[in-house]
């Protein structure tokens, strides 16, 4: 018997994610968004979910439509940007948000995937991150339900440092432009982003790729995330790419 | 006379140095690459994984996949690298990014930064400002120098919730140029036709002349 990741159908691939779960979902923007297991994840249903991904998407694409098919108990991002959807959700006590810093969410997920349970930043030193206090949830009053706790902290080189704790999540979706059975991934341009350390984290990971390749046609040298790191692979028509990707003068190498 | 929005990037492109590598944060510094004089070769850094950013928005078909941190189709360089954010936030925490070009809704005398949220109204969130700030060597502020009500943006202390303490050194508004040493605020060059005086009144932090 070999080893056979490839799954042709995106709900069958996200057979296991049950109501409650974590799901951290790949993608900087539209970027790297595996937007065919996210509409997967839509069709499977389940609820009360605990969405982790950089942002939650413009209204009506992506990671929103789970917002607004009431799908997410929690969403833990970096940046909210214009998402009306989200921040009516949050600020009426419809939606839990946990906002942290871009770069300590991308060192949790790497650290979860790498057996480091926790670790030392300087990011957010003296903010309401260190100290607690950001609303996390409201009531549907506007009064705060749940607050953000303070960090622990301790000294080093004479400077403060707050203690962040690896993000282990139950699923994650993600995005890469090749791929093989596997799990070997390898992404372009700045749709890798999150992906890789999303796929280290997570406990089941699913990939969708563009391409799925044969074993032989790959060199060691091409993969940028160790199959070991992948359960799943799903391989998906081309999407979010542009019909004439414009190439640099240097051959930016693919 | 105010300066407009192309002239602050351009003045922001000025403090660029040699050989440095630069993060540009989304809306106006968005506009430095184009306008960095031909004498000098620099590296932008886009917090989503790329060194070796590009003009924004370039014309013609375009990349959907290939966005700078304000999410806009940017192009590629010649000796353009890609990785993961893992490895770029490492460059930013880890010191190795030089200079951080970003806005603000407040920046103090003392050189705190707020440009994250505004309790109650609006939280956009953080993205990767927190890093930034502690992480580059150098943090240029380009800002409008009064907000949307008129009231000063250069305060005196941040009343919004703070990104950074004592992290900004360059600030680059429409009406003036400031440098903030050892937490002290100092005039470097106002805009044409705007005197000091002029400054101090949509200004509540203090500032003093540039002494050479």
């Amino acid at each position: 018997m070999s080893i056979d990741k490839t799954l042709h159908d995106a709900r069958a691939a996200l057979s296991g994610i049950q109501d409650g779960d974590s799901v951290a979902v790949g993608g900087f923007g539209a970027s790297g968004l595996p937007t065919t297991l996210v509409e997967a994840l839509l069709d499977l249903g389940p609820r009360d979910l605990h969405i982790i991904s950089n942002n939650c998407g413009a209204d009506g694409f992506g990671l929103s439509r789970l917002i607004e098919e009431n799908r997410v108990a929690k969403f833990t991002l970096s940046y909210l940007g214009q998402n009306q959807t989200a921040a009516r959700r949050y600020l009426s006590g419809d939606l839990e948000v946990e906002f942290v810093p871009q770069g300590t969410l991308a060192e949790r997920l790497r650290a979860g995937g790498a057996g480091v349970p926790a670790f030392y930043s300087p990011t957010g030193r003296g903010t309401m991150i260190e100290f607690g206090g950001l609303p996390r949830r409201y009531t549907s009053d506007g009064d705060v339900a749940l607050e953000s706790r303070p960090r622990r902290t301790e000294t080093f080189n004479g400077e403060r440092f707050l203690l962040e704790e690896a993000i282990v999540p139950d699923f994650g979706l993600v995005h890469a432009h090749r791929g093989d059975r596997w799990g070997n991934l390898r992404f372009r341009v700045t749709a890798r982003n999150f992906n890789p350390v999303i796929a280290m984290a997570a406990r089941t990971t699913i990939a969708e790729v563009q391409e799925l390749l044969p074993l032989s046609s790959t060199s060691g040298d091409d993969v940028h995330l160790p199959g070991v790191f992948v359960d799943r692979v799903v391989p998906v028509a081309d999407e979010g790419e542009a019909v004439d990707p414009v190439p640099s003068s240097a051959g930016v190498r693919t | 006379m105010t300066w407009t929005r192309q002239k602050i990037a351009a003045k922001a492109a000025r403090e660029l140095r040699n050989g440095e590598t630069v993060n540009l944060g989304i809306g106006l510094p968005t506009l430095i690459p184009d306008l960095v004089p031909p004498s000098l070769e620099v590296v932008f850094h886009s917090e989503n994984g790329m060194l070796g950013v590009g003009n924004a928005s370039p014309d013609g078909p375009h990349d959907d996949q290939l966005i700078n941190a304000g999410k806009q189709p940017v192009s590629s360089v010649p000796g353009t690298s890609f990785f993961d954010s893992g490895l770029s936030f490492a460059m930013i925490r880890g010191g190795h990014v030089d200079t951080a070009v970003l806005g603000a809704f407040q920046v103090s005398q003392q050189g705190d930064l707020a440009n994250w949220m505004v309790p109650g109204k609006l939280v956009r969130g953080i993205g990767g400002a927190m890093d930034l700030v502690l992480g580059a060597k150098r943090v240029i502020v380009t800002m409008e120098h009064v907000d949307p009500a008129g009231d000063p943006k250069l305060v005196d202390a941040c009343t919004l919730p703070v990104t950074g303490h004592g992290v900004v050194d360059v600030v680059i508004t429409d009406r003036g140029v400031f440098d903030i040493v050892d937490s002290r605020l100092y005039l470097r060059e106002p805009a044409p036709g705007v005197s000091a005086d002029d400054l101090r009144e949509v200004t509540s932090a203090r500032f003093l002349p540039t002494t050479d």
